[in-house]
């Protein structure tokens, strides 16, 4: 077990930034999620801290140990890989017993620990089976045991779930929470899904274009989104955005078609600045003023209904609703959020307005 | 799932491969079996009548000590040739696979001796060894180490060894670093995050996933050293000083064109066919098991 703490660290392919100074210390035990859209740089991040690409500046240190001039197989971490990096010409108990082997354990201890893994797992069938005759789950299942027999100060896992079914990726989902409360060892975990986010990490770092936009818990990161870009990126369907203005008072915030919605508390010093408003799908409600839309469409999901409907302006807005429908497309509905339901973005920035 | 393709016409598949036939059988098929008639008869001086001996000729050749000594050179040879073409291009292609600088060109070259005839690749080795106007034999030479293929046998020998596996490094180098860059990267990747360093990572990882590639490549590599080399060594050696570098096929041409011994020739021609096609069978047989095919 241990911490594991980026300082300041930076990657440069050439002239290409792709890190540009990210730094979290991570907490012993705990599970922190890497998460942002494709090509931002969180397979990198994790990637230096596991040794496999150079470190352009700053510091890694796992453990309280520095280890940015360490080979991988120094830093004491194990590492699960999307397409699971099984050695394919070894059998589910060589491909666990790998490491141990390597490290020099007595028989026995490496013959305890695979079973152990096997069982928590429930890979006792497959020990004598070659990754090529075994399911993607399984050999998901493979790769996870691989790290943990090791008993490493940290595992990392890069998106170890995006090759399995929506299905099979729930169950294994599960299965890694389940883990992770039983074994409480540092992690950090790689993800473009954000319901993988929010269920398991501890603490989730939203990455984008290279830097952390937003560390916080999944709650943290739900209600209080640090910017624009974390607000649409968590949340499904995506947040509602508008143009609006913050009135000379600074009690309310102004829209176009003259909607106007009070703010929980006066912001004087914002009075009279040019915000995004941010209002979730799920905290609109029908109320007698507010967003009087027209419904162009309506999706049923069974344990709830999304709304597409069309303001005055022509802006879209989005409302989410428990239950089955109760409108039809061309009705006309008027909807509002309670007034703590809202969120003030810089229009020029686009961080969150705190306060 | 199988896909089978099916043709309109039932002369088309056979006019399709009629070509491949013809050629099979006009240049392996027709000598084989002429090498199999000849083996069991007689000729004359003349080549005027033959008659047929049973297996006369192949008592005769199998009795001749020589002949001993040319399958020991043989096996010498083959061993050497498979063994050097085989690591030298494992090696490259290891060094190739790993990121460097200007590792296009390095490939490039390395595949060009292949295109190269045997005899004017032995040309070229000649220049390089002659002892009179070759650039290294003459360097050795003036260091003072006796350098002459053309008198010491064991010298000769080192050196058709060294050219015959020169020529088929290139082969071998280019299959090999198509097997290497097969390896999924992040496979390397989780073998040293579990803590094997590169030699290991070699051994227990690289090499076992190379090994159809290696298999493949020693039944060729092996079929190369006993049949492909007669240009080598004809070119460079003609198979002396003495016999020192006489090979079995090279004593099939010896015997059969110049020493006009049509019939121990053909008898030379079975033996190292029914050699070939063993050797062959032994490595399915044996080495193949010891395959993993991913
Ligand atoms: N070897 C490389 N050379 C140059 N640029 C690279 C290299 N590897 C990654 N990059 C760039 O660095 C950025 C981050 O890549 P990275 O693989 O970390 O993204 P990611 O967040 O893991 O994306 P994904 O979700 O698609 O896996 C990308 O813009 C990518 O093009
Ligand atoms: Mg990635």
């Amino acid at each position: 077990m241990a911490t594991v703490d980026i300082r300041n660290v930076r990657k440069s392919y050439g002239p290409v930034e792709a890190i540009k100074g990210i730094d979290i210390a991570i907490r012993d035990g705990e599970f922190l999620v890497l998460l942002g859209p494709s090509g931002c740089g969180k397979s990198t991040l994790l990637r230096m801290v596991a040794g496999l690409e150079t470190i352009t500046g700053g510091e890694v240190a796992i453990g309280g140990r520095v280890v940015n001039q360490l080979d991988p197989k120094d830093r004491d971490i194990a590492m699960v890989f999307q397409n699971y990096a099984l050695y394919p010409h070894m059998t589910v108990f060589d491909n666990m017993a790998y490491g141990l082997k390597i490290r020099g354990l007595p028989k026995a201890e490496i013959r305890a620990r695979v079973d152990k893994a096997a069982a928590i797992l429930e890979l006792g069938r497959f020990l004598d089976r070659r990754p090529s005759q075994l399911s993607g789950g399984q050999r998901q299942r493979v790769a996870m045991g691989r790290a943990i027999v090791r008993e490493p100060a940290a595992f990392l896992f890069d998106e170890p779930l995006s090759n399995l079914d929506a299905k099979l990726r729930t169950q294994m989902r599960v299965e890694i929470k389940r883990l992770q409360d039983r074994l409480r060892i540092t992690s950090l975990y790689v993800t473009h899904d954000q319901v993988e986010a929010m269920t398991l990490a501890d603490r989730i770092l939203v990455m984008n274009h290279g830097v952390a936009e937003q560390i916080g818990t999944p709650l943290e990161v739900y209600q209080r989104p640090a910017s624009l870009f974390v607000a649409g990126f968590i949340g499904s369907p995506p947040m509602n955005v508008l143009d609006g203005r913050i009135d000379d008072r600074g009690e309310a915030v102004d829209l176009a078609g003259g909607i106007r919605l009070a703010l929980p508390q006066p912001r004087l010093s914002d009075a009279g600045r040019a915000v995004k408003l941010g209002v979730r799908p799920e905290h609109l409600a029908t109320a007698d003023s507010g967003f009087a839309i027209e419904v162009e469409l309506v999706e049923a999901l069974g344990a709830d209904t999304v709304v597409y409907g069309r303001l005055a302006g022509g802006e879209s807005l989005l409302v989410r609703v428990a239950g089955l429908p109760t409108c039809r497309n061309g009705d006309r509905l008027t909807v509002a959020p309670p007034p703590d339901a809202l969120h003030l973005f810089d229009a020029v920035t686009g961080r969150r307005l705190e306060g | 799932m199988q896909r089978r393709v099916t043709f309109d016409s039932r002369l088309l598949p056979y006019l399709l491969l009629a070509p491949q036939v013809a050629v099979t059988l006009v240049f392996f098929i027709w000598p084989a079996a002429q090498a199999i008639w000849q083996s069991v008869h007689l000729q004359d001086a003349f080549g005027i009548r033959s008659e047929f001996v049973w297996f006369e000729n192949f008592t005769y050749v199998l009795s001749d000590p020589n002949y001993l000594d040319t399958l020991k050179t043989t096996v010498i040879f083959s061993v050497a040739v498979t063994v050097l073409a085989m690591g030298v291009a494992l090696l490259l292609a290891v060094l190739a696979d790993s990121k460097i600088k200007g590792a296009r060109v390095y490939k490039t070259l390395l595949i060009w001796p292949y295109a190269l005839a045997p005899a004017v690749a032995a040309v070229l080795w000649m220049f390089i060894f002659n002892p009179d106007i070759g650039s290294f034999g003459r360097a050795l030479r003036a260091f003072g180490y006796d350098w002459d293929y053309r008198l010491n046998g064991g010298q000769a020998l080192a050196m058709v060894i060294l050219a015959a596996s020169w020529k088929q490094v290139s082969y071998n180098f280019i299959f090999f670093l198509a097997g290497l860059q097969a390896i999924p990267r992040s496979v390397m990747e989780a073998a040293s995050i579990d803590g094997a360093g590169p030699a290991r990572r070699f051994w227990t990882i690289t090499f076992p996933l190379l090994s159809p590639t290696t298999f493949f490549l020693l039944v060729v590599d092996m079929v190369y050293a006993f049949f492909e080399t007669f240009g080598t060594i004809h070119a460079l050696t003609q198979g002396g000083p003495g016999k020192a570098t006489e090979t079995l096929i090279f004593r099939v041409y010896q015997d059969g064109v110049v020493n006009n011994d049509l019939g121990g020739s053909s008898a030379q021609s079975v033996i190292l066919m029914v050699i070939v096609i063993a050797l062959t069978a032994v490595q399915f047989r044996f080495v193949e098991r010891k395959v993993h095919y991913a």
